[in-house]
């Protein structure tokens, strides 16, 4: 079990205000009122007058538009209005990245669509009703006529010679194109290395699938002079950027607000056209509208993620030494670029941070962008790094078997142990536990016998497999890091903002947006700590861009490292204000006075100022206040890192057992050996961990996004795009090691991603040693049941053909 | 003009529903779903909606204590029966109960949004198997979709509950221990 108590522990006699609370089991601030059925998720809003608003979609994959005829749409009952894009003439959305056009093609996303359509599901139409059923019957009395083009629905077809263009102005269908690093001399590396080994790795297309859909409701407030959006989004400044350029408004005229939020898991993480259709609608009739996404839409219309294409090879030693790397790796970014983040997320995260946790002496990569026409590509969570893990992962298996090593002795000899350690990709890593890790998940596995196992099931003619995948997730992605990236729109620093009132009570900000993971528990934490105050008198806004000064969202595990960070800043300042006023009072200095139990105390004397009594003076009583101070309690503090970040670390073990009659993979074991840093709540860092685990399972077994050779996708609901369930999903024994991070101001890494990271690379490589016995080796995910029930009984696989 | 989410077409009829032990007369067209008459028109919006084709269970609610799926039954088809929302499990006061901390003490939720399904699901099923073992548990939360916890801490929370329940109880526990209503 975890190092770290789950429990709040024996009571103990001291105050509770005067207990850490950073690294305990806090219960969480959210649970009352989601247990309640009490949450406030954005279509549990109803404003007088509101309509609801769907989208007439595209049915074809490519096409250009002929005519788009709404006319009969306005004759259904029901129906109020209908809008086009020549109705509308909204901005189009543009993502853009600083690099010359040979790196990056940037293209527009218009909010509806205008002359073309590039995805089967892409909006045409806005229809409006009076009721969400109107609406969906107004849907189907639109008229639109397509000239249909060849769809491009493959990598190969993106680069063919004659390939139809998805936009004009990107050639080869190819958004991006970079290629990094390349060390001098790596070609003499690969001719004069004893061991050489390749993979050809392709992951499934898939869909974050946050439980809740997207969606919005939006209205203008004419005594504030405002739009007010409310709208599940994991960056409301960023959505309210976006609307005020698309809409024609003066920024301060949008209001972003988010209310509870059903998940994201990075599909949250764009500015989607639909909540901009669905606010110039609310303009136009001056009405509320609300839009809730239906699972279809959202299953094929969405942001979707993850389908990659790897061919790498490395060089090794004959102690198996990593000597050098070379990767070409494709991202199908489907029919758009994202905003903010466009269509180099994939392949420059990938390109940029391969390596991983190994020491790779010589280094080349070549990052492509292709675009097709399927639903576009957004953020999920992990990005690239599931499928760049799971690569390195398959190339060190694949020279352990060439070389004849133990699959876990050859990652000892390449993973990072000195730090700090600048790489060949130019990151310098901050200490990790990489070897720690590694060697204690193997114990635990091996201690429970699972090795015994397996030799035993051996003997029965079945065939139980143990994998590993060992890895860093970054986080902590500072404006330095961005703008590394050479990103227009540099997410980095944070913002908090720590107000306390006349009762002596806080309220504090984060520009971060929790959706799921517990910042209202976790941030109130770190700030009664640092004030030395009951937790219940200390309470978390986020997600209003009028409350919140500004903000870049929740990403990348960048909550706690920078938002944290900020939250504890803020305070401390707070703290600092409340003991001037304390010495000035006492006429000492403010080194003479702590803050304990609420209050402000002299050293060694009986004085006492509660914080009460302190904000008393601050505002109701100002004249008491000395010139040098000025009146009220409300403090702000930026955090921002100016490195490479900081870097969480884990390593999985997996056991899985194939079964030759079905061909299904079932997973017996899961261990995870994890690293963040100080975990200010242990309890959440352990759920973080099991539902990325959950996540990158269902990458590597279940999930995927198909479309047939016309462009039409093939899942619209969960009959077809099989989420896992508790039946598929194991228990995971969770360890924790703890190497804090030297600047981040709790010590904390970032928790949100590396269960999804590691999950992928553990099955496959653990499914690939159940294969042992059969020769065949498996490089794509997801695994299928007909793949494996082909290597098991000698069947040709079919795998590379698909 | 006319905001009512009711339009007068198709045909309206009026229902009559039981929900939580309160009377409520609703002025619907038959094509309305429970879920949609339970969120939208009684304003009781903790059963949520993920799917609308009866897979994810996020819009489970009992009918007649019974787990269903409020997206694929129409409101009309509720007539007569009694209808339970997660809304029924807190006490007067707001407080939890103890299915709902026991959710809170294990960690059973991160965004929430399956959660109430899961509630209600796991509060129809021990009411009728008060004696579930824990794989019979893992069998019923095999029911619902959960993107964030990865269900480990689901059934674990639903099997402290029960055990908890079991132990409180008298023996043999009867087909009623632990419910609240």
């Amino acid at each position: 079990m975890s190092d770290v108590s789950m429990n709040d522990g024996p009571m103990s006699d001291v105050p509770m205000s005067e207990r850490k609370l950073v690294g305990r089991a806090v219960r969480r601030r959210e649970d009352p009122r989601l247990l309640a059925g009490r949450g406030r998720f954005v279509d549990d809003i109803a404003l007088p007058g509101m309509l609801h608003a769907q989208f007439v979609r595209s049915t074809v994959a490519h096409a250009e538009l002929a005519s788009v005829d709404v006319s009969a749409v306005l004759e259904v009952p029901g129906v109020v209005a209908a809008f086009t894009a020549e109705d509308l003439e909204l901005g189009d959305i543009v993502a853009q990245l600083g690099r010359p056009l040979s790196e990056f093609v940037p293209t527009a996303m218009p909010v509806l669509a205008r002359d073309k359509v590039r995805y089967v599901g892409e909006p045409i139409a806005i229809v409006v009703a009076r009721d969400a059923y109107a609406a969906e019957d107004g849907l189907e009395a639109a008229k639109i006529s397509y000239v249909t083009l060849p769809p491009v629905m493959s990598e190969e077809a993106a680069f063919a010679a004659d390939a139809p263009l998805v936009h004009a102005e990107a050639a080869h269908n190819t958004l991006v194109d970079v290629s990094l690093f390349a060390t001098d001399g790596i070609d003499g590396i690969f001719t004069s290395a004893p061991c050489v080994v390749e993979v050809d790795t392709r992951t499934g297309r898939q869909n974050a699938l946050p439980l809740e859909t997207r969606g919005a409701v939006a209205h203008w407030d004419d005594r504030e002079e405002q739009l007010v959006l409310h709208t599940c989004t994991q960056i409301p400044h960023q959505v309210r950027t976006v609307a005020s350029r698309c809409l024609r408004l003066d920024e301060r005229a949008v209001r972003v607000v988010v209310p509870d939020m059903g998940g994201g898991f990075g599909q949250k993480c764009v500015v989607g056209r639909e909540e901009i259709a669905a606010a110039a609608a609310a303009l136009r009739l001056r009405r509320p509208v609300k839009w809730i996404e239906d699972r279809k839409d959202a299953l094929t219309a969405s942001f979707l993620a993850r389908e990659q294409h790897y061919r790498a090879r490395a060089a090794f030693d004959a102690d198996g030494r990593i000597l050098a790397l070379d990767t070409d790796v494709v991202c199908d970014m489907g029919a758009y670029s994202c905003y903010p983040f466009t269509a180099g997320i994939e392949p420059l995260m990938a390109s940029a941070e391969m390596p991983g946790v190994y020491k790779v002496p010589a280094y080349r990569v070549r990052g492509r962008a292709v675009t097709t026409n399927k639903a576009p590509t957004g953020p999920y969570r992990g990005v690239s790094r599931p499928q760049y893990v799971m690569v390195m992962e398959r190339l060190l298996e694949r020279a352990a078997r060439e070389l004849a090593l133990d699959p876990v002795e050859i990652r000892r000899r390449n993973v990072i142990t000195d730090f700090p350690y600048t790489g060949v990709n130019n990151i310098t890593y901050d200490p990790g536990s990489y070897l720690e890790s590694l060697n204690l998940c193997e114990l635990l596995v091996r201690e429970e016998g699972w090795y015994e196992k397996q030799t035993a099931a051996a003997a029965e003619g079945r065939h139980l497999g143990i994998g590993y995948a060992c890895f860093s997730e970054r986080t902590g992605y500072g404006s330095a890091a961005f703008a590394q990236r050479k990103m227009k729109v540099v997410p980095g620093f944070d913002i908090s903002e720590v107000r306390m009132d006349t009762s002596g009570t806080v309220s504090f900000t984060t520009g971060t947006m929790n959706h799921g993971q517990s910042h209202e528990t976790t941030m109130a934490q770190i700030v009664a700590d640092e004030l030395a105050l009951d937790i219940a008198k200390v309470r978390l806004h986020q997600g209003d861009t009028d409350r919140i000064t500004y903000g870049f969202g929740t990403f990348a595990s960048r909550s706690i490292t920078i938002g944290g960070s900020a939250v504890r800043l803020a305070a401390a300042k707070l703290g600092d204000k409340l003991r001037a006023i304390a010495a000035a009072r006492w006429d000492i200095t403010p080194d003479d006075v702590e803050l304990t139990s609420g209050a402000a105390r002299r050293r060694n004397a009986s004085d006492v100022l509660t914080y009460e009594q302190i904000a008393d003076i601050a505002y109701l009583q100002a004249h008491l206040l000395p010139k040098d101070i000025e009146p009220g309690l409300s403090v702000t503090a930026t955090f921002d890192v100016f490195n490479d970040g900081t870097f969480s670390n884990a390593t999985h073990g997996c056991v899985v057992e194939l079964h030759a009659d079905t061909g299904q993979v079932e997973i017996l074991r899961y261990v995870c050996v994890e690293d963040c840093g100080v975990a200010i709540n242990p309890q959440v860092v352990e759920g973080q961990c099991r539902g990325g685990i959950a996540q990158g399972i269902a990458g590597a077994l279940f999930e995927q996004v198909t479309y047939d050779a016309q462009g039409e996708p093939s899942a619209t609901g969960f009959m077809d795009y099989k989420v896992p369930t508790a039946h598929e999903i194991p228990d995971v024994l969770i360890h924790h090691l703890e190497t804090p991070c030297a600047f981040t101001e709790t010590g904390a890494k970032g928790a949100g991603e590396g269960g999804t990271i590691g999950a992928p690379a553990a099955v496959l490589n653990a499914v690939n040693d159940a294969l042992r016995p059969t020769g065949v080796e498996l490089d794509h995910t997801p695994i299928t049941p007909e793949t494996v029930h082909r290597a098991l009984n000698g069947a040709p696989s079919l795998e590379l053909s698909s | 003009m006319n905001t009512d989410p009711v339009v007068t077409h198709p045909p309206l009829q009026l229902i009559a529903l039981d929900v939580n032990g309160e009377q409520h007369e609703v002025i619907t067209e038959p094509r309305r779903t429970l879920v949609d008459v339970l969120r939208h028109d009684l304003r009781l919006t903790g059963t949520h909606v993920g799917c609308e084709h009866g897979i994810c269970g996020a819009c489970t609610v009992l009918v007649d204590e019974r787990p269903v799926r409020a997206c694929l039954m129409f409101a009309a088809q509720a007539e007569g029966a009694r209808i339970r929302t997660v809304e029924s499990l807190s006490d007067g006061d707001g407080g939890l109960n103890d299915l709902q901390r026991a959710f809170t003490e294990h960690h059973a939720l991160q965004c929430g949004f399956c959660t109430p399904g899961f509630l209600i699901l796991a509060d129809g099923f021990l009411a009728e198997r008060p004696d579930a073992s824990k794989e019979e548990i893992r069998e019923v939360v095999a029911s619902n979709l959960c993107r964030c916890t990865g269900y480990q801490t689901i059934v674990e929370a639903i099997d402290a509950c029960a055990t908890a329940r079991r132990g409180a109880c008298a023996t043999p526990c009867d087909m009623s221990a632990g419910k609240e209503h």
